[in-house]
């Protein structure tokens, strides 16, 4: 259900897809591609046309523009830039909107994509976090969220202590899914309640005044369903949850876990399928009991 | 004064296990690095992190196999006190890694369950599914983040490290770097520098590595006077998916779960490869190498495939070198829960489930051995000694190496599994000796002159890279040769007439590099020249890979020459067959005598690197025929035994380190 969402298809559907295509494969693709020169800016749309190879991905046709840099229209231009690393959807750097969905660029297969829509393949940066230029926006609040719930087991050191705790195979089976998040912000772009925050430096703040006045805005708003899930995976952890009430206490914070509107966009868009409505859910019923603990602890 | 400060360039495995443990020690510490730490390329590592452990304990294994092991997968060309060292912290280390919350894979009872990997017969390997580096990688991120949360640790993610600074007495003082978002250029000033930036597989063009594995970081300290060790030593990984932006591993975890590989015995047989009978298929690899089977060394497993497709034929495609990776006959169940990562990669990116059906791969550049050559103190135990200054310290003083960019620890090849342990190793062991050299840096300040010259040379630089003329060469043309020339030449198969004039065509390229032009001229995010920067210093690492490669006429470990092979014995008269091992040997110990030494490459004044070579420690374990499934290996070890024996009785042996653990 999660794979069907989040565009990947069941087996056949992308091999019949790719054998499909093969078959009437385009001499060249156009590619439109929404850019912004620089915070604050304006931003345009440009058309490049590139030819059509078998194989390709986001990431291979970003890389023949970057070559290229010669528009639809014979101009040429700067190349796009863009962010990425690994290219095999384990570094979380490639999100971006593809034809209007965000996903990881890299595992945004040109057969596919001509599927979905044959006539053009559209690029545009996160909505969500301020664009620093072109494709490439800033997510630094997506680790500042796991900072905000205290996502690590604290070990007292990392001396040698002997070996971790026993772990059954379940819960470790029921951990590792939530340990993948590769922290694309997919689930963060998606999500109705999660809003953009862009903070620039004033003229005269210093490069820490102006650090901290972004946490602070930072704080005050949706930590995102990835923070949640990453609260609920060290909160399961033996030597985790020796912490778990400082995590409660960031869940129940402002922009925690009741900005949710239960949307379950994320779920549908996250690329590692982890179940974060699953996540949410359980620190939904945490919280509860958390506050009615406190409430009486008082 | 203030307290000491280190400035780590690289967030990956080993920079993080060197930053967690240096905040540990009071020291304060900026970690620069290319992309955010958590997407550093250790997070592609999937298969998992060697150490002895219980049950393998009881099995006869042992810390001392552990290390033999790896020096005979090497093919002894690594210095043995720092590998004896990191098998004896092997399980310390994965029991640190289970603290800090990594999800390995468990037994019913609880325990951490373990996989068998290449070039060794005990089940030595912790894993978490088939992404453990990324799992490592979040768990030493997670813990440094906690104490950047503390204070002690200032991260610099998207900064560019452009050349260490020294001062007139040599020693490091700090560094240049560049912001890649503003543009800005800053000098960290620093009491010591530890250099974690990975590997160079961009030189190679497309590799299994990540984008930011150009090289720069480490051809910056070499340009700077840092040597180089065992350049030419490049790990092919025997099994990648062939994409057009990049080849994607196929971990060795694949094989490790009872993978198979073969090629059909009619060369393209068009048919559903399902449809094929075992009969009609080759099991090349185990029908060779019985002994291990599909698990033999990565270097062996590498050219039996390329020699399978290349020499004899068999290529599964026609227009694509490929065989099958075949994990068909292994449970669904089984599959998703030790290989799910990496089943996903290959059905997300070539559409076919590989649980159903036999995927296709072929060999790609994945690791370099060599890299930044490095010091250690040797101790009377034939280990390290712990807090030296010496131990990864490049011989810049204050500028340390660790992690797959530094030379050690694997030699000629590694084997699956250790360089995860060789980076956590590095990068926790480094971290007391730096302390100490701090010390020693504090006994003398530099002026500020000295990194502001060096600042305003590489503003300089930029600026004069910035006002290039237009319509010159295009840089993303350029890497797509040298790419290809280094693969060609390069990889499984050398030769010398072709090193030589890859060699030269490498000077070519690297001339015409200096007539780029950019397409993006601008001062804001500017990917276009930081690439370009990078491209410009591949060039002085592919010159050195290929001199290396060049000048070490024998076979070993990666590095192969077919013109210095030395084939098997195939004769059956048993006389014959003694005779002919005899030879075998003499010729194994003059070439030992020849070439069992490490390659040190200096950049020279005119940009050719400047080679010479230096003995290797091989005081614990006597170098031996690495014998994996060569004909007639029998006859062969049965003569080299002989002659140990004889030498021992010959010469009253010296009190052994350690021996037999």
């Amino acid at each position: 259900m999660i794979r069907v969402a989040d565009g990947q298809g069941d087996k056949n559907g992308v091999a019949s897809a790719a054998e499909a295509s093969a078959s009437k494969s385009p001499a060249s693709l156009r590619v439109r591609v929404l850019r912004q020169d620089a915070p604050g800016r304006e931003s345009y749309w440009e058309c490049h046309v590139i030819p059509y190879e078998a194989n390709m991905n986001v990431i291979s046709i970003l890389q023949r523009i970057a070559a290229r840099t010669t528009t639809e229209d014979g101009r040429k231009v700067a190349p796009v830039a863009w962010d990425c690393n690994c290219l095999e959807e384990v570094c979380g750097s490639c999100t971006m909107l593809v034809n209007g969905r965000t996903r990881m660029a890299c595992t945004a297969l040109v057969d596919r994509l001509l599927e979905e829509q044959p006539e053009e393949i559209v690029l545009e940066p996160m909505s969500k976090f301020p664009v620093v230029r072109d494709l490439m926006v800033d997510r630094r609040r997506v680790f500042r969220s796991l900072e905000r719930v205290k996502a690590w087991v604290p070990i007292d050191g990392s001396y040698d202590q002997g070996p971790g705790p026993r772990i059954s195979p379940e819960d470790q089976e029921d951990a590792y899914p939530l340990a993948t998040c590769i922290s694309c912000g997919c689930c963060m772009e998606a999500c109705p309640q999660f809003t953009k925050v862009e903070v620039s430096r004033l003229a005269g703040e210093s490069q820490e005044a102006f650090e901290a006045r972004r946490k602070e805005a930072f704080d005050k708003n949706f930590l995102g369903a990835h923070a949640i899930s990453q609260a609920m995976l060290f909160n399961s952890h033996p030597t985790g949850k020796m912490i778990a009430d400082e995590r409660m206490e960031a869940l129940t914070d402002r922009g925690g876990i009741q900005m949710c509107g239960n949307a379950q966009n994320c779920v549908a868009v996250c690329p590692k399928s982890i179940p974060l409505t699953r996540s949410i859910a359980r620190a939904g019923r945490a919280a509860t009991l958390w506050a009615i603990r406190r409430f009486f602890d008082r | 004064m203030a307290g000491p400060r280190v400035l780590v360039i690289g967030g990956g495995l080993a920079g993080l296990s060197a930053t967690m443990r240096l905040a540990e020690l009071g020291i304060d510490v900026d970690l620069l690095s290319l992309v955010p730490v958590k997407r550093s390329h250790s997070a592609c590592a999937q298969g998992g992190i060697n150490s002895v452990n219980t049950q393998t304990r009881q099995q006869g294994d042992n810390e001392w196999k552990h290390f033999d092991d790896t020096v005979y997968g090497g093919d002894f060309l690594q210095h043995q006190p720092p590998v004896k060292e990191m098998a004896e912290w092997g399980p310390r280390i994965v029991d640190l890694m289970d603290r800090l919350g990594v999800p390995f894979n468990r037994t019913p009872e609880g325990f951490r369950d373990q996989r068998r990997f290449g070039g060794t017969l005990y089940k030595r390997t912790a894993f978490a599914g088939a992404t453990t580096g990324q799992q490592l990688l979040y768990a030493l991120d997670e813990q440094v983040r906690r104490w950047e949360v503390a204070g002690k640790v200032k991260k610099w993610e998207f900064w560019d490290f452009l050349q260490p600074v020294l001062d007139e007495s040599g020693r490091c003082r700090g560094a240049i770097c560049q912001d890649l978002v503003t543009m800005e250029f800053r000098a960290f000033p620093a009491d010591a520098v530890i250099v974690a930036s990975g590997g160079c597989g961009l030189v190679f063009g497309r590799s299994t590595m990540s984008m930011v594995c150009t090289g720069s970081a480490v051809s910056r300290c070499y340009a700077a006077g840092a040597f180089y060790g065992n350049g030419e030593f490049i790990q092919v990984h025997p099994t990648a998916i062939p994409g057009a932006d990049k080849l994607r591993l196929m971990s060795e975890s694949a094989r490790g779960e009872g993978g198979r590989v073969w090629v059909p015995k009619t060369p393209q047989d068009p048919r559903d490869p399902r449809d094929i009978p075992d009969a009609e298929r080759i099991y090349f690899l185990e029908e060779r190498y019985p002994k291990y089977g599909n698990l033999v060394p990565r270097d062996i497993a590498t050219r039996e495939i390329f020699n399978i497709c290349t020499n004899e034929g068999l290529s599964v495609e026609k227009d694509r070198l490929c065989v099958y990776l075949d994990l068909t006959h292994i449970p669904k169940e089984t599959l998703d829960r030790k290989l799910g990562g990496i089943l996903e990669i290959y059905e997300k990116f070539q559409g076919v489930d590989p649980r159903f059906v036999p995927m296709k791969i072929f060999p790609a550049v994945h690791y370099s051995m060599g890299g930044l050559w490095i010091d250690y103190e040797r101790s009377a135990s034939g280990g390290l000694v712990e807090g030296s200054p010496r131990n990864q310290q490049t011989n810049i003083p204050g500028l340390y190496a660790i992690g797959e960019c530094d030379y050690q620890y694997h030699g000629a090849n590694r084997l699956g599994a250790n360089s995860l342990l060789s980076c956590i190793f590095s990068g926790l062991f480094v971290a007391p000796g730096v302390v100490a050299s701090c010390d020693e840096a504090k006994k003398s300040e530099p002026g500020p002159q000295l990194m502001n010259d060096a600042l305003k040379a590489q503003e300089k630089r930029h600026a004069e890279l910035l006002s290039r003329p237009a319509g010159g060469e295009n840089p993303y043309d350029l890497h797509d040769e040298l790419g290809k020339l280094m693969t060609r030449t390069c990889t499984v198969v050398r030769r010398n007439d072709q090193l030589a004039e890859a060699y030269e065509a490498v000077c070519a390229l690297e001339q015409r590099w200096q007539k780029c032009s950019l397409s993006d001229t601008g001062s804001w995010t500017n990917q276009n020249v930081v690439f370009t920067k990078a491209l410009g210093d591949m060039f002085p690492l592919a010159k050195l890979i290929l001199k290396g490669a060049l000048q070490r006429d024998e076979c070993r470990g990666a590095h192969y020459k077919p013109e210095f092979s030395m084939p098997g014995i195939e004769a059956d008269d048993p006389a014959e067959r003694r005779r002919l091992a005899e030879e075998w040997c003499d010729r194994f110990e003059e070439n030992t005598k020849k070439w069992l030494k490490t390659t040190v490459a200096r950049h020279g004044d005119d940009g050719h690197p400047v080679l010479t070579y230096e003995d290797v420690d091989t005081s614990i374990i006597s170098p031996r025929p690495r014998l994996y499934g060569l004909v007639g290996g029998e006859v062969i070890e049965e003569v080299w035994r002989e002659r140990q024996q004889a030498r021992a009785q010959a010469a009253p042996q010296p009190a052994t380190v350690g021996a037999g653990g």
